[in-house]
């Protein structure tokens, strides 16, 4: 049966596509295997979704060998839930990335960028779904190689130099991490995450597994890009290609924020994590000081694509921080925030793709008055920036309302107080550019359009979509509210 | 037609307007037509909700749950009906007043204008029917973001400088008090639903109540209590309707009828007045009323005067529902009613001078009444309403308040009133003087003539308003006791 395969041909469907699109060696062949291929995965992931509703947990046994022993594709309602998050934005980014990618890439790179997108995306996926940590460590390096390989695709040179840093503090993130399982591996003898769950709890060696948390703590951080160790995000985002980092917006930190509660509940488990170790403390802390550091930096930025990378940042806060306050609302309303901030964020760099493929510039100063010309892109624009801020019937206002609720039920006023803060702070560094785009004067240079550098028409029908996504999802919350309540509940109350 | 059919008739039918004045946008007779017909349309279908709301039957329409607990709600009780009759009655003599000003005063974009006034009030009813915070919320939002095109509709760099006190405080305001507040509310209550009788228990801590209070009071910063005022000088940059019609009514009563709405309904007077010392809050609107008093009084830029003393009026409308007696709440709810019409007249001829002379300056308009008598006889009324001086309608809802304050000897408030009595006579009176019992200095100003006929029309049908207010409050009273009846 086809249907009990599919946590496999979740992952196995675009690697086996990758070197497909290197031996049709075709820039177009490429981008239509690639989209088609999301496209599959996005249903593949559909179908998990709704059998993980009626059946709870699915595991499947790689290669017929049976946990322990063998590697276990595990898949819960989490796993579904960052599942859809990410084959969704997969989707809407390939549809619309031809022209940009054209634009952008030298033409005789373009195969590769499509071929290390779906490496990247079976990276992020495997992460997702696998159940077996030295496997999990695996994914994580072929998605982070290929995103630095995406990186560097770039025609500007800055994007190198960007590459290279990301490679090393992504390397020294994943050897961390690698340590972690291996001192993990050490105490138990085993791989398996829901063997090593059980086998921790009776282990006596508490040094090694304090140290192998440790381990993960920080090299996940680095990651998720949680503050400080962020430095390599803001280049990353601002100097590859427009079309990666709304990729890389949309995904690769969230998968790490996953790994992160993955390991915290299902791993280490929540007593020892939150109870012995006081990590939450230390999340807190610095999830408040990335809101703050982000939102404020953001407003600093003279470019669009670096405004957006710190807003990033503080987003990223917003999402530690639910978890920080380990509670069931808290932790429901980080993952409301991954799932909502994915969409809000790709909607944002898809539109400054198109303002960066119209108009060739990043700058907040040179698109003075552009919103007369392309008035649809900034009417796109404006619709994800109010959903970023949270303003009623978008679905950033779902996130902060529960995250808000979350802190008030932990009586932490401090909190409330910071995420008002950081939102009048959003106001500002997008109404920066709004107001950019709407009053100021155009100088006459940049104002004139090529007619050919419209914006593309798919990479429109994308933009259309994240934005009705951004309203759907601040109007009707049932899919992701409901899903993200349950994940909580089973999450803390196993 | 039923209730629920008219309820979203009212909130659909400025939408509707905007699609007509956009589709006419071409043709600006057509358009101003389309704007004329909706907002009379507008009139016809929130006044026929009004018998069943004064027979005691209050229709609810209930829309969809964005989440469990967070819906979209409206119900049309008492406060709404009064404030949403107001809005709707003086859009359309607004948009009357709006295409003699407009033309005569040769403004660009005016198709933006009229589409933008429209989704102002479409969020004006949204804000008077809703039935619970959230939703209140949502539509306060609206209110804002809507008109803030109207605020800047200049264009120039100071209107925008303006234009960015004006976003920024307001929506400052509400997502960094408002909303954490409605928040907070839901978290200890479960409920954010305007109840009568409140939704807070009568044994919560006493301090929490005052805090929310207050965090109420100031969140909602189109209530204008200081120090979130600034908001309001910054928006007289506007075009005078919009100051009129949205800085006098729409955006200001927005603001004192949620503080209103939130006192009585998820507080209740009754819980204030048994837990906590609300006497914090009569302290705070009192003194915003004698200072921006005497700012008024200091100011010589004619429309920055009328702000200050719109700031004055609405805090006269929280010390009255502060003083939680039911005949001062009365008197809150009919001044809500007398400052519209009032405070109107007074924006429109400010308008009408500004139309024919070009003059903005107080100390600019000796004489300026034997050219435009008629303008400045509604100024006079106006002015008189402001004062609290029969036969206009201010006179009533001063009486009410102060008889309530006397009630329960809160001298306090009876000083703030009768002070402030005098300021405001100060600081009117002598424009009205000037303007009828001093010749100008220079020749040529002796030549000016009345405003565009719309323009005098309106100015003199909301002054005849204001005195007819005075002999026929019944309906605003009947609305306002039903109000206090099921409430206290």
């Amino acid at each position: 049966m086809i249907t009990s395969q599919l946590p496999a041909l979740q992952v196995i469907l675009p690697l086996a596509a990758a070197p497909l699109c290197v031996i049709l060696h075709h820039r177009t062949l490429a981008w239509v295997i690639a989209l088609l291929v999301s496209i599959f995965s996005f249903c593949i992931s559909c179908a998990l979704f709704n059998q993980v509703l009626s059946e709870n947990t699915i595991t499947y046994a790689m290669g017929g060998w049976v946990a322990p022993w063998g590697i276990e594709y595990y898949i819960d309602k989490l796993t579904a839930y960052m599942l859809l998050i990410i084959n969704g934005v997969a989707v809407l980014v390939l549809l619309g990335a031809r022209r940009s990618i054209e634009n952008e890439i030298a033409s005789d790179r373009i195969y590769l960028f499509y071929t290390t997108f779906l490496l990247n995306l079976t990276g992020l996926l495997g992460v997702i779904t696998t159940g077996d940590a030295f496997n999990l460590f695996v994914f994580i390096e072929i998605a982070s190689l290929s995103s630095y390989a995406m990186i560097s695709l770039g025609k500007d040179k800055r994007s190198l130099y960007a590459a290279f840093k990301y490679l090393i503090f992504g390397t020294i993130g994943a050897s961390f991490i690698l340590i972690s399982v291996g001192l993990l591996y050490v105490v138990t003898g085993t791989l398996n995450i829901v063997d090593l769950s059980e086998k921790l709890l009776i282990a006596d060696n508490r040094a090694t597994i304090t140290t192998a948390f440790v381990f993960f703590v920080v090299g996940i951080g680095i990651k998720a890009a949680i503050f400080p160790l962020h430095l390599w995000l803001p280049d990353a985002y601002t100097y590859s290609p427009s079309i990666v980092s709304t990729f890389l917006a949309g995904t690769t930190t969230k998968v790490f924020i996953y790994v992160l509660i993955r390991f915290v509940y299902s791993l280490f488990g929540y007593e020892f994590s939150f109870f012995v170790e006081s990590f939450h403390y230390v999340l807190m802390v610095s999830a408040c000081a990335a809101i703050l550091y982000g939102s404020y930096l953001a407003i600093k930025q003279d470019s669009l694509k670096r405004t957006l990378a710190y807003s990033s940042i503080a987003q990223i806060g917003y999402m530690f921080l639910g978890i920080s306050l380990i509670t069931e609302l808290g932790l429901m309303s980080s993952l409301i925030h991954i799932f909502n901030h994915a969409f809000i964020k790709v909607g944002l760099f898809l539109a400054v793709t198109a303002i960066i493929y119209s108009y060739n510039t990043d700058s907040i100063e040179k698109i003075a008055g552009l919103a007369k010309t392309s008035p649809f892109v900034f009417l796109l624009f404006i619709i994800s920036g109010l959903s970023l801020i949270g303003v009623p019937l978008t679905s950033g206002f779902i996130s902060k309302w529960y995250l808000i609720k979350a802190s008030l039920e932990a009586d932490y006023w401090i909190l409330v107080f910071i995420i008002v803060i950081s939102s009048v702070l959003a106001i500002i560094y997008i109404g920066r550019i709004i107001e950019a785009a709407y009053f100021k004067v155009s100088d006459k240079q940049t104002a004139t359009v090529d007619l050919d550098k419209k914006i593309p028409y798919l990479l429109f029908v994308s933009l259309v979509f994240i934005s009705c996504i951004n309203i759907y999802f601040g109007i009707e919350t049932t899919l992701n509210v409901d899903m993200a309540s349950q994940i909580a509940n089973e999450l803390i109350n196993k | 037609m039923n209730s629920q059919l008219l309820i979203s008739a009212s909130l659909l039918l400025p939408i509707l307007g905007i699609l007509f004045i956009s589709l006419a946008r071409k043709n600006a007779n057509l358009r101003e037509i389309s704007t004329l017909i909706v907002s009379m349309a507008l009139i016809y279908v929130v006044y026929s909700l009004l018998p069943d709301v004064l027979n005691g039957i209050y229709p609810e329409l209930y829309l969809f749950d964005v989440t469990s607990n967070l819906v979209i709600h409206f119900q049309v009780e008492p406060l709404g009906m009064v404030f949403a009759c107001v809005a709707s009655f003086l859009w359309l003599i607004n948009s009357i007043y709006s295409i003699g000003y407009m033309r005569a005063n040769k403004y660009k974009n005016q198709t933006r204008f009229y589409i933008y006034f429209a989704l102002a009030i479409a969020s004006t009813i949204g804000i008077a029917f809703s039935a619970n915070l959230f939703t209140l919320f949502i539509f306060y939002e609206f209110l804002t973001l809507s008109t803030y095109p109207l605020v800047t509709h200049k264009e120039t760099e100071e209107v925008k400088r303006s234009g960015r006190v004006y976003l920024g405080i307001l929506l400052a305001t509400s997502i960094c008090l408002f909303l954490p507040a409605i928040i907070w509310t839901y978290q200890l209550t479960g409920s954010i639903h305007f109840t009568p009788g409140g939704v807070f228990d009568k044994y919560e801590d006493p301090v929490i109540i005052l805090c929310l209070l207050l965090i109420f009071v100031y969140g909602i910063g189109k209530a204008a209590l200081m120090p979130v005022h600034r908001w309001l000088p910054s928006a007289m940059v506007a075009p005078t309707p919009v100051s009129a019609l949205l800085h006098a009514v729409a955006v200001v009563k927005a603001g004192v009828f949620s503080v209103v709405k939130i006192i009585i309904y998820i507080f209740s007077p009754s819980l204030l007045s048994n837990t906590i010392d609300v006497n914090v809050l009569l302290y705070l609107s009192g003194a915003t009323i004698l200072v921006a008093s005497i700012i008024a009084l200091r100011s010589d830029n004619l429309k920055r005067r009328l702000a200050y003393s719109t700031i004055s009026q609405l805090s006269y409308v929280i010390l009255a529902t502060a003083l939680l007696v039911p005949i001062s709440i009365m008197g809150a709810v009919l001044h809500i009613v007398a400052h519209a019409f009032g405070k109107i007249t007074l924006f429109f001829a400010a308008g009408a001078i500004y139309t024919t002379t070009k003059k903005t300056k107080v100390s600019q308009l000796n004489g300026i009444g034997k050219s435009m008598p008629w303008t400045m006889l509604a100024f006079a009324i106006g002015s008189l309403s402001m004062i609290g001086i029969p036969p206009t309608a201010g006179f009533l809802s001063k009486w009410f308040i102060l008889q309530g304050a006397l009630d329960i000897e809160a001298w306090f408030a009876v000083s703030i009133i009768v002070i402030s009595t005098l300021l405001n006579a100060a600081y009117f009176l002598p424009i009205v003087y000037v303007a009828f019992f001093r010749n100008s200095e220079i020749q040529r100003d002796r030549v000016y003539h009345e405003a565009p006929f719309p323009i005098v029309f309106t100015v003199f049908s909301t002054a005849c308003i204001t005195i007819i207010l005075f002999f026929f409050p019944d309906i605003p009273l009947q609305l306002a006791k039903l109000l206090i009846g099921e409430n206290i």
